[in-house]
């Protein structure tokens, strides 16, 4: 009988917060500048420049550390993590390794077998670093280091899962309590959310972990579930082949659906750790770990709770609608704005949901503003306009946040309430369509859908439908 | 009287009346440059005349408008090479920064042109601050402006060679184990090194950054406390600044040593001290004794521990601080390499000189994997210990008086054949960098060889105003004496 394999697999999760600013100086986080303009003698290692710790950075990574059930170590400190490499600007990495700032913390996920806590063995604060850029046209590289200096946690589990699934809850499960946060978007394909996978193999029932390696470069829920199949299956092969597993680095390639290996653990580098000479040590106080503590959000079970109690909705759409953080400030924003809850949701777990799907997109990809859904609401309720035009001018606000007032006004799409325009329409319809008329008054009720459809079209969609069933009925029936 | 034979504070007080405008004064020194500078080398990097007399003209005015009315406006000033001057060289005389221009001043530098300094040039040092003889500078030895077949002592030995010279009114000097005080000696000029964090690192090339502190040189200590007033403070922009509740050090310049207590530290006049510094240096005792002071004898403790502690925690430091000098941004690249790793090597093997690569391999193999703990982490717990040894001899004492170097200025080439013997004369400095402690050098006389000798004063945290009350007091007792090469004077 063929040998009965166990996976065990711990992540190292690197999140890049969601400050203004860098961790260590002036200059701004914001994504996708021109090379290096956002940048100052901190952030490019130039020679005397020190390093000053933005304290907002400090208060997320407690605020993680809380939301994961961690201690707060209330005395750290920062080390130097030494390594040459062009997109490091100093050739060392400010992190942290003897003191970090949480410890001993864990997240509750959901598996098959119920519920199952996984351990988060430390978080710690660090620098990004800049990102190099192959210049093939010159064949030289080049440096923008608009990142470096971009503050990031990293969260290290204990190898407390076992398979992909869980791997994915986990993360998720992750994802979800730093948005809540607000410490952070995390989303993968940016980078702002990045995951390494630590896997060994073992027999079943044993007791002792077999030789792990690192798979790196993982972009995706589904890369880094294809990267766990991939590798367990790698680990596996080579034990029944009576091989031994190399403890080593992997960089993932998911449009090959292969990993290789980058470095050994023999040519593993001496990072030379030692205290930030730079840097005084934090000491955080009760007072300031009690600020933090009362500033902590409501998470998503307390939200979807209250979303069924207070505000009416069906569980179902409670737990789609605080499945993001994004899409929970939305609606909450639009509630707050008066609208019906069970409208809002009905906007936002409808079209919203089909419009990111189609468009390939996150929930933290919204970039309408609550504002105009809500005038949008607004105009269907005064019967400015109908559900039909509605639908047209939301993937508008969808997609280029415009304000739905002006938009109606400016396309001309409000609903036509002239009852003397719409009975010349509707006679040329009866005029048009003989058959219909004869059927519906030899009975035939259904051929009254038709002539309404066709009232529509004619009017561009515009016209009352109340109005246009009122009016029709009242001529087929002189 | 001569303007290179003034004291920057009656320079500035002669500029103040009249009697000398700020482009005389920058003039006086190009002057002297022009005379001495050939024999002595205390300058990297002189900045051109034509520019320093622009900015003289500039500070000029605005003394005469009375926008500028501090003591030191218009007074001519050099800076040691490993303090970043925007728009100027800044080469802390290594190879592998010899074209850099940075592009930000350090906040000590900036402070001082708000109060009116005109810079004039940088100053020589040992390759990035190690060294005690100024020897290891790419850009040739500085030579004792006393005798120039001796060094000036290092690291600041430009500094404090340019002030003896009279090539400046002043110098800034760094001090990260003795490298403004021990030159000082050497040099027979007046020299700080303050309380760690009163004087802001931002923009000071690191050498061992958890030691390193700028301070003033100077040729008395009137200009050495005004000095430090003007460039001290506490600064956002390093994290290890201190915000003091006192910066008013020239409120010290008082003669008055009535009751203060003086600890005279057997460990510092034992074996290896030249027997004149040890008589120039209690004679110091005795002056201050007769003005009132309690001088009694004492065991510090710990002295001979000070040496490795230090060379371990600057090398790891150091090992780390100069890993930015790769020759990707700036500074020098090697002319032919094959890829990254070679590119990196030949950069560091070629830019860096012998003293620096030694202590950038002592400072990476005791931060290494396995010998962390033995090294690294037992120099700190020494450090620590030596710090208790202040802090008990600061329960008994106001302050503690020794030498700066246990002996006067070395003849060129000796030293550096002999690098533990190097590190040995930094012995009586060393531990006041380790416990973060003011330390001062005063000259208290000159050898039978010609050659001056310094006195150091060392005091607890944040105490440099007694130290200045006390070398003010000795130095009234005693006329400034300047090299026979600085007696000719220039208008």
């Amino acid at each position: 009988m063929a040998k009965q394999y166990e996976t065990v697999i711990g992540l190292e999760v690197h999140v890049e917060l969601a400050t203004k600013t860098k961790i260590f100086c002036g200059c701004s986080t914001e994504f996708g500048g021109e090379p290096n303009t956002h940048t100052c003698p901190v952030c490019t290692g130039m020679p005397g420049s020190l390093p000053v710790l933005n304290k907002q950075v400090v208060e997320y990574a407690m605020a993680v550390g809380l939301a994961t059930n961690c201690e707060i170590t209330r005395y750290c400190k920062f080390d130097r993590k030494n390594y040459f490499y062009p997109d490091n600007p100093q050739n060392y990495q400010i992190s942290q390794l003897y003191l970090p700032i949480c410890k001993n913390g864990y997240v509750e996920i959901e598996t098959p077998d119920g519920p199952k806590k996984i351990g988060i063995h430390e978080i710690h604060m660090e620098e990004d670093a800049g990102k190099l850029i192959h210049d093939d046209w010159e064949d030289c590289s080049l440096v923008d280091f608009n990142r470096s200096g971009v503050p990031l946690i990293e969260i290290v589990s204990e190898p407390d899962m076992r398979s992909a699934d869980e791997v994915i809850a986990y993360l998720e499960k992750l994802r979800l309590l730093i948005q809540y946060l607000g410490a952070s978007d995390c989303k993968l394909n940016e980078g702002s959310m990045r995951a390494d996978v630590n896997l060994s193999v073992r027999e079943a029932g044993s007791e002792t972990f077999g030789t792990r390696t690192e798979t790196k470069n993982l972009n995706s829920f589904k890369a880094i579930a294809r990267a766990i199949a991939n590798e367990q299956e790698r680990q596996i092969d080579l034990l029944e082949a009576g091989e031994q597993v190399i403890q080593e680095t992997r960089r993932w390639d998911d449009n090959k659906e292969y990993s290789y290996a980058m470095r050994s653990k023999e040519d593993a580098q001496d990072y030379r750790y030692f205290p930030e000479p730079d840097l005084v040590p934090i000491s955080i106080s009760e007072e300031w770990l009690e600020q933090v503590k009362a500033a902590q959000p409501e998470f998503r079970d307390a939200k979807r709770a209250r979303y069924v109690a207070e505000l009416g909705i069906p569980e179902y759409d409670a737990d789609i609608l605080t499945a993001s953080k994004k899409m929970a400030d939305i609606f909450e924003a639009v509630v707050a704005l008066g609208k019906k809850p069970k409208e809002v949701s009905n906007w936002l777990m409808v079209e919203t949901m089909r419009l990111l799907k189609d468009n390939n997109m996150e929930p933290e990809d919204i970039s309408f503003s609550p504002e105009h859904l809500a005038a949008l609401i607004t105009l269907i309720e005064e019967h400015t306009i109908n559900r039909t035009v509605a639908k047209e001018v939301f993937e508008q606000i969808f997609r280029e946040d415009v304000d739905p007032v002006a938009y109606v006004e400016e396309k001309g799409l409000k609903m036509d309430s002239n009852a003397d325009e719409l009975q010349a329409v509707i006679a040329r319809v009866l005029e048009e369509n003989p058959q219909s008329v004869a059927d519906y008054r030899a009975g035939k009720q259904k051929a009254i859908g038709f002539l309404v459809g066709q009232t529509m079209r004619a009017t561009q969609g515009k016209a009352n439908p109340g109005m246009v069933n009122q009016i029709l009925i009242k001529m087929l029936n002189q | 009287m001569k303007i290179n034979h003034m004291t920057a504070v009656e320079l500035g007080k002669a500029i103040k009346a009249g009697k000398v405008t700020a482009a005389d004064a920058v003039n006086a020194f190009y002057d002297r440059i022009g005379l001495v500078e050939q024999d002595i080398n205390s300058y990297v990097t002189v900045i051109d005349r034509e520019t320093a007399l622009r900015k003289a003209e500039e500070i000029q005015a605005k003394i005469e408008n009375g926008t500028l009315t501090g003591p030191l406006a218009g007074v001519p000033v050099a800076i040691k090479d490993n303090m970043c001057t925007a728009g100027v060289r800044t080469t802390c005389s290594s190879k592998i920064l010899y074209n850099f221009e940075p592009t930000y001043t350090a906040t000590a530098v900036e402070k001082l042109e708000r109060a009116g300094a005109v810079i004039i040039g940088k100053t020589n040092m040992d390759e990035f601050a190690m060294g005690s003889t100024t020897e290891t500078s790419y850009f040739g030895e500085t030579k004792n402006p006393w005798n120039p077949a001796h060094v000036p002592g290092g690291s600041s030995g430009g500094s404090c060679a340019a002030v003896a010279a009279e090539e400046c009114a002043y110098a800034l000097g760094s001090d990260t184990g003795g490298s403004i005080r021990q030159p000082s000696s050497f040099c027979g000029v007046t020299g700080i090194k303050p309380t760690y964090g009163t004087v802001s690192r931002y923009g000071l090339i690191a050498y061992g950054s958890s030691l390193d502190q700028i301070g003033p040189v100077a040729k008395d200590v009137t200009d050495a406390a005004t000095i430090l007033e003007i460039i001290a403070g506490y600064d956002p922009k390093d994290s290890t600044s201190v915000k003091r509740k006192d910066y008013d050090f020239t409120a010290a310049l008082t003669e008055d040593v009535e009751g203060m207590k003086i600890g005279i530290p057997r460990d510092y006049f034992g074996e290896g001290l030249n027997p004149e510094v040890k008589e120039a240096v209690l004679q110091v005792a005795n002056v201050l004794e007769e003005k009132g002071a309690v001088v009694e004898e004492f065991d510090l403790g710990l002295v001979e521990y000070a040496i490795p502690a230090y060379y371990v925690i600057a090398s790891a430091e150091a090992s780390s601080n100069l890993e930015r000098f790769d020759g990707v941004k700036y500074g020098y690249r090697t002319e032919t390499y094959n890829g990254l790793h070679d590119m990196y090597k030949k950069t560091r093997s070629e830019g860096f000189g012998a003293e620096v690569k030694r202590r950038i391999m002592l400072g990476s193999f005791v931060l290494s994997s396995g010998y962390y703990d033995a090294y690294y982490l037992r120099a700190l717990r020494t450090k620590a210990l030596i710090k208790q040894a202040f802090d008990a001899a600061f329960e008994k004492f106001d302050m503690i008086l020794g030498p700066a170097a246990p002996t006067t200025a070395p003849k060129l080439g000796e030293s550096l054949a002999d690098p533990i013997q190097m590190y040995l004369g930094d012995i009586y400095t060393i531990s006041v960098n380790l416990a973060g402690l003011p330390g001062m050098t005063v000259p208290c006389g000159i050898d039978s060889k010609g050659l001056p000798i310094g006195a150091q004063l060392i005091g607890n945290c944040f105490e440099e105003k007694k130290l200045i009350r006390a070398a003010y007091t000795f130095e009234r007792t005693r006329t400034y004496q300047r090299p026979a090469m600085a007696e000719e004077g220039v208008d």
